[in-house]
């Protein structure tokens, strides 16, 4: 039997609460949402909280909605709920590519995208859509808030810039022109963890890539920015030669080991090959065509 | 801690610890052993019981985590010796080999067809693609929730 050892629980009844208790428990202290990440973590003891604060009643974090020019998703989002989107499917279409790879259907029920980017395993997906989406996070404390970029927030394997006494409380996308974005994927068979994934968003203005994120899952011990394969394709004009590129920088500037789902120079391949399939698709959609 | 979870409609209260997980606390303090105790990983759906409607995986599920929420077991299906009509379908179309799946692809369905009542052959494979059959008897259980879904119909036409 797999069960998680001893441990203090609490429900926090206010966001406020949530973090004075964080800050009074310290380091051993940890959030639990969906649970579907920490708690398997929990059973095999790569977890080991000695409190957890329970933040399911918080409805006030459950909301995906446009504010002052950027989609707003609070951290308590389920999966269900942001595959089921209109507004993200619309504006940022590679959430939805994502979610409905995302393990299934039940699992999404309970899994939250605050949990899964505080995971910060480098195979989940969640993680490489935000980075390749340019997501901000919002984490408070009892001092206030700051935001973070998707670049300075995954600060090692599953580890974030979350510290402690902390908590993630708002993902934020910026609404900007010429928006499309695409999420690929490659597993072993239906709801398992990635072998690779490659999420790709550009902006398009007046025919040339204004700005572009690329990033992967799977291989690395963090997700992969690819800011080399994001900066060659800045001010150019999209185009297969370009997207072509780009992958042979995903593959080459991705460090993927060999386990049971392949060897490294597979995974280097569909690292490359999924780039410029994502590529190709997030530029047909900012572009309104059929890729 | 003291917890109260509210499991077929009855309020089941008892000391446990934190730790306990929601499978166990059914299976022991009401003694409902319908719910079956798989993989321990998320990844088979035998544990699969509903939430205030929706299906979760109770082995990844502190039961503290459901004081004040509705859960729903295999054993609330059937009523007064009637067959819910998934159970039904899973009688008629032969969904069931070792059993020890059943339960959890039962609650899956069930809550399928209370969000979707007329779903497609592939709107019933996603929905039970987080639960592993190993006699690998899929075709069948997607037949007998294609069953339970035209009887329900029919059912309510004839009402």
């Amino acid at each position: 039997m797999q069960t998680p050892a001893s441990f203090e629980y609490e429900r926090a009844t206010s966001v406020d609460g949530a973090i004075a208790a964080l800050k009074k428990r310290g380091s051993g202290a940890r959030i639990i949402a969906g649970g579907h990440s920490l708690l398997p973590m929990m059973k095999l003891r790569l977890a080991k909280p000695e409190h957890l604060v329970d933040i399911n009643d918080l409805d006030e974090l459950a909301y995906i909605r446009e504010q002052d020019g950027e989609i707003r998703i609070g951290a308590l989002t389920r999966h269900v709920d942001l595959l089921h989107s209109e507004l993200l499917a619309e504006h940022f279409p590679l959430f939805r590519e994502a979610e409905k790879v995302i393990a299934d259907p039940v699992v999404r029920n309970r899994g939250t995208i605050g949990g899964s980017l505080c995971q910060a395993d480098a195979a989940e997906d969640l993680s490489a859509v935000c980075s390749a989406a340019k997501a901000k996070v919002v984490i408070r404390g009892a001092d206030g808030e700051r935001v973070v970029g998707m670049e300075d927030f995954h600060v090692g394997p599953y580890m974030t810039a979350v510290g402690d006494g902390e908590l993630l409380t708002e993902i934020r996308l910026e609404l900007r022109p010429g928006a499309g974005s695409a999420h690929e994927k490659v597993e072993r068979r239906a709801g398992d963890w990635a072998i690779v994934a490659a999420s790709a968003a550009v902006w398009v203005d007046g025919g040339k890539i204004a700005d572009a994120g690329v990033a992967l899952g799977a291989v690395g011990l963090t997700t992969i920015h690819v800011s080399r394969a994001e900066e060659l394709l800045r001010g150019k004009a999209p185009s297969e030669e370009l997207f072509a590129q780009a992958g042979e920088i995903a593959s080459a500037d991705c460090s993927p080991t060999a386990d049971g789902r392949g060897p490294v120079d597979y995974k280097r391949h569909l690292a490359g090959v999924l780039t410029v399939r994502a590529l190709r698709r997030a530029v047909a959609g900012a572009l309104h065509q059929e890729a | 801690m003291k917890v109260s979870i509210s499991i077929n409609g009855d309020k089941v209260s008892r000391d446990i610890e934190p730790r306990q997980l929601l499978v166990h606390f059914i299976r022991e303090t009401p003694g409902l052993t319908g719910t079956h105790w798989g993989c321990d990983t998320s990844n088979c759906g035998a544990c699969v019981v509903l939430m205030d409607g929706k299906p979760v995986k109770s082995c990844t599920t502190l039961a503290v985590m459901c004081e004040g929420h509705e859960i729903r077991t295999v054993e609330s299906l059937e009523v007064d010796g009637q067959l819910d009509p998934v159970q039904q379908g899973f009688h008629e179309q032969h969904a069931l080999h070792c059993g020890f799946c059943t339960p959890g692809m039962l609650m899956t369905a069930r809550a399928l067809l209370d969000e979707n009542p007329d779903p497609s052959d592939l709107e019933i494979r996603t929905a039970i693609s987080g639960a592993i059959c190993r006699c690998t008897g899929y075709k069948n259980i997607v037949s007998a929730i294609r069953w339970a879904a035209e009887h329900e119909a029919a059912a309510k036409q004839e009402v």
